[in-house]
């Protein structure tokens, strides 16, 4: 049977088929559909861990013990993860360990560029690269036999455009493999220095052997034509060769490390100029050059974005296909939906002119106009610490005018020990914990404040107040985030202090909410056009001539133009 | 010959499974393939665009400059953004509903008063349809997307009746009803044009 799959949802199929029986993760685009739809298979044990690294720990020690197993991240999320996957490769696996890890090109939705396939040759660790949904699913499977047989963790690297596209996939049945043996091994699993030098010359000679076996195992394919040029790409960036319609011979690799380096000469020989198309890092490149063969690779398409077909053609001499200029138009940026819970805290915070060191989620977005109210954001759970910082370096006068804001999933996965060090190392910040009570960003994920769990079973809801209580943050307010007068009661107050302040502002993500709301209208008569209500960045609300309009389509009813009206020209419902 | 169709609008109109049907419509016609989406930030509001190819084999799931058949425009102003990836020939879908952008919205730049005359100017085949009021007739706002499918329907010159029973595959079955008028409302909105 085929069926139109997205490239995760087909990852998710492979994990099925591959007879792997536990997945976990931490969301993040273009990852997050992975494990969402692994969830949907009964016979699949998958869990949302609080961070990659546990995400992987816990991948890891589900091999070790005999199952087949995958964790799935987003790019950046394996920089959390590199710690056991560094080692992982040292220790090699039982059952097979395969990890997903989604690339960003252009950054879509992420803070960098990195590529997946450096930190793999870093850790020496195998990458497979797919190039479309059916190859997504075969190269789990792949992957899979390929784990256990070279006693290896293995990366399938993933872009937005393989993980988001959708095609065709031939669906097959599930392999039963049962669970694998567990025998304990204190050589294999122990990583003491006396056992991983041991294991390193493992690591080193698998690598070596892998690299060697490439050819026999048929990784790669090659398309031969008439015309001098060679072509080596991988993943989506075959498309964009093949959609060019340029004549060429092209060398198409599924495992980017180790490349077959054999198979590389050979094809160099029987061409005569030679092209890497590859987004993001010369990996292949600087590879191919090192054999001292030349070959034009960043020199044409750049480090930085997305390959495009029409680069392709340019770069190949190809017509392109004529197009309009682009119109200079009022622009769409990602904006916090009407109803929003962070809108209250970015006004007051805009208001107060507070700095404030930022996290990921979609209360990054308080960064942008007519909010602005975001100093920095950096990483995963970095506001606490950069709050502490800006403290040490500045000292507590200055810090009263500083915040740190982080969400509630964000806070869970790497917020907790940032706060540890502001109390442990005797740091005043003030930390503002946007409760939505999910994963909003990505799509509304559970995690371990949210009291469910990825299966939907009821859970043990951490609770956040009493957690910074026990870390031993003195002082811990709990808000509700559409009541702007405590919001901005609580940031005065407890910037003010001299020691550690956690403001938890909280309400659900309005998304979440089904049950019908009341709107609010606009008095045109009260209304002084005075734009107070402007300044709160809501999408429903829009400038008029006399008076603010409130769109009642939009509206979500969460009644904070109300609060901040001085004229009390916007009321519920009525006119 | 693959067909090249840009899907765009405002986050949260419902783009995302317009494509999906319109892809799953082309597979059960024995077409290869590709669609691309746009999840996690610009969801939140922002410009989204999803793009659909089929024909006999489909090697990008990407449409380029200059490329589309047709731009399937949810938002006007949207619409005239994605202009320059509609080929020479190409086909212009839009609905007239207006959302403003958070620039519009804070009065610091202005919604273009004309964008229906210059779509019209830059491209031979237009069709709009006031789907909003359409679906507002209809009882129900969410159907702008089947308004919407039922003038592609009639655009790709298939019969109402092969899109009713997609339709009827795919959307709740106390909704199919409701479903089915949007989609003949928009079918004879495209050719009434």
């Amino acid at each position: 049977m085929k069926k139109l799959m997205l490239g995760n949802e087909a990852i998710a199929r492979g994990v099925y088929e591959s007879g792997a029986t536990v997945a976990v993760a931490y969301p993040g685009t273009p990852s997050t559909e992975i494990t969402e739809i692994i969830a949907k298979y009964d016979d699949i044990y998958a869990e949302w861990a609080p961070n990659e690294k546990v995400a992987l720990e816990v991948a890891i020690g589900s091999s070790f013990g005999g199952a087949r197993s995958v964790a799935a991240m987003k790019h950046v999320g394996l920089n959390v993860a590199a710690d056991p996957l560094f080692t992982v490769a040292y220790t090699g696996v039982n059952a097979g360990l395969v990890i997903f890890v989604a690339d960003d090109p252009g950054m879509h939705s992420s803070q960098n560029e990195q590529d997946t396939r450096l930190i793999a040759r870093a850790a020496n660790v195998p990458v497979l690269e797919p190039a479309d949904s059916m190859e997504c699913k075969e190269y789990v499977k792949l992957g899979m036999e390929l784990s256990e047989k070279y006693d290896t963790p293995i990366i399938i690297r993933l872009t937005t455009r393989v993980s988001h596209s959708q095609g065709t996939v031939e669906i097959c049945d599930k392999e039963e493999i049962g669970l694998k043996e567990y025998k304990k091994d204190i050589q294999k699993y122990v990583m003491t220095p006396a056992n991983a030098r041991v294991r390193h010359k493992v690591v080193e000679e698998r690598m070596n052997r892998l690299a060697g076996d490439i050819k026999t195992l048929g990784l790669y394919s090659i398309e031969k034509s008439e015309s001098k040029i060679g072509i080596i790409t991988s993943g989506i960036c075959y498309q964009y060769v093949k959609e060019s319609g340029i004549e060429a011979n092209i060398l198409k690799l599924a495992m980017v490390n180790p490349l077959p380096l054999d198979v590389i000469k050979e094809f160099a020989d029987t061409v005569e100029t030679l092209y890497i198309v590859e987004e993001l890092e010369p990996v292949i490149e600087e590879q191919v050059r090192a054999l001292q063969i030349d070959a034009k690779g960043k020199v044409l398409f750049g480090r930085q974005g997305e390959i495009t077909v029409r680069q392709i053609k340019n770069v190949f001499g190809i017509e392109v296909e004529s197009a309009a200029a682009p119109k200079a138009l009022p622009v769409r940026p990602p904006v916090l939906c009407p109803g929003c819970p962070h809108r209250s805290f970015y006004t007051v915070l805009k208001k107060l002119k507070l700095t404030a060191m930022g996290d990921i989620g979609c209360y990054t977005l308080g960064s942008m106009a007519p909010h602005s109210a975001m100093d920095a954001c950096v990483c995963m759970g970095a506001s606490i610490g950069m709050a502490h910082g800006m403290e040490k370096a500045r000292g507590k006068e200055f810090s009263k005018n500083v915040v740190g804001i982080i969400g509630d999933s964000t806070f869970m996965h790497s917020g907790i020990t940032g706060l540890i060090d502001v109390v442990y190392n005797r740091g005043a910040a003030t930390i503002i914990i946007a409760d939505n009570s999910t994963t909003g960003m990505t799509g509304h994920q559970h995690h371990p404040a949210t009291g469910k769990t990825l299966k939907g079973e009821d859970a043990y809801a951490i609770d956040i107040p009493a957690l910074c209580r026990a870390i031993g943050v003195p002082n811990v307010v709990v808000i509700d985030a559409y009541d702007m007068k405590a919001v901005e009661k609580a940031l005065r107050e407890e910037t003010a202090k001299d020691e550690p302040s956690v403001i938890i502002t909280k309400a659900p993500c309005k998304l979440l909410i089904k049950e019908k709301w009341e709107t609010y209208n606009v008095c045109e008569d009260d209304c002084t056009n005075c734009g107070l209500c402007l300044n709160l960045g809501c999408p429903a609300i829009q400038k008029g001539e006399k008076a603010a309009r409130i769109n009642e389509a939009l509206c979500a009813g969460c009644g904070l133009c109300e609060s901040v009206c001085k004229k009390g020209a916007i009321n519920k419902g009525g006119k | 010959m693959t067909k090249k169709i840009l899907i765009v609008g405002v986050g949260g109109q419902g783009t995302l499974l317009t494509g999906r049907i319109i892809g799953n419509y082309a597979m059960s016609k024995g077409y290869d393939v590709k669609m691309s989406e746009v999840h996690g930030m610009a969801q939140r509001g922002g410009s989204v665009v999803m793009q659909v190819k089929y024909g006999e084999k489909v090697y990008s799931p990407l449409v380029e400059l200059g490329e589309a058949d047709i731009i399937f425009a949810f938002e006007k102003l949207e619409a005239l953004r994605y202009m320059p990836f509609l080929k020479k020939d190409g086909v212009v879908i839009s609905n007239t509903q207006q959302i403003d952008p958070m620039p519009v919205v804070m009065g610091m730049a202005k919604y273009p008063e004309d964008i229906l005359d210059d779509l019209k100017a830059s491209c031979e085949h237009t069709c709009f349809i006031d789907a909003l009021s359409i679906a507002k007739e209809i009882g129900n706002v969410k159907v702008v997307n089947m308004i919407m499918i039922g003038a592609y329907a009639a655009y790709i010159g298939d019969t109402i009746e092969e899109w009713e029973s997609i339709v009827e595959k795919t959307v709740p079955k106390h909704t199919i009803e409701m479903n089915k008028e949007a989609l003949r409302r928009g079918y004879s909105a495209y050719l009434g044009k």
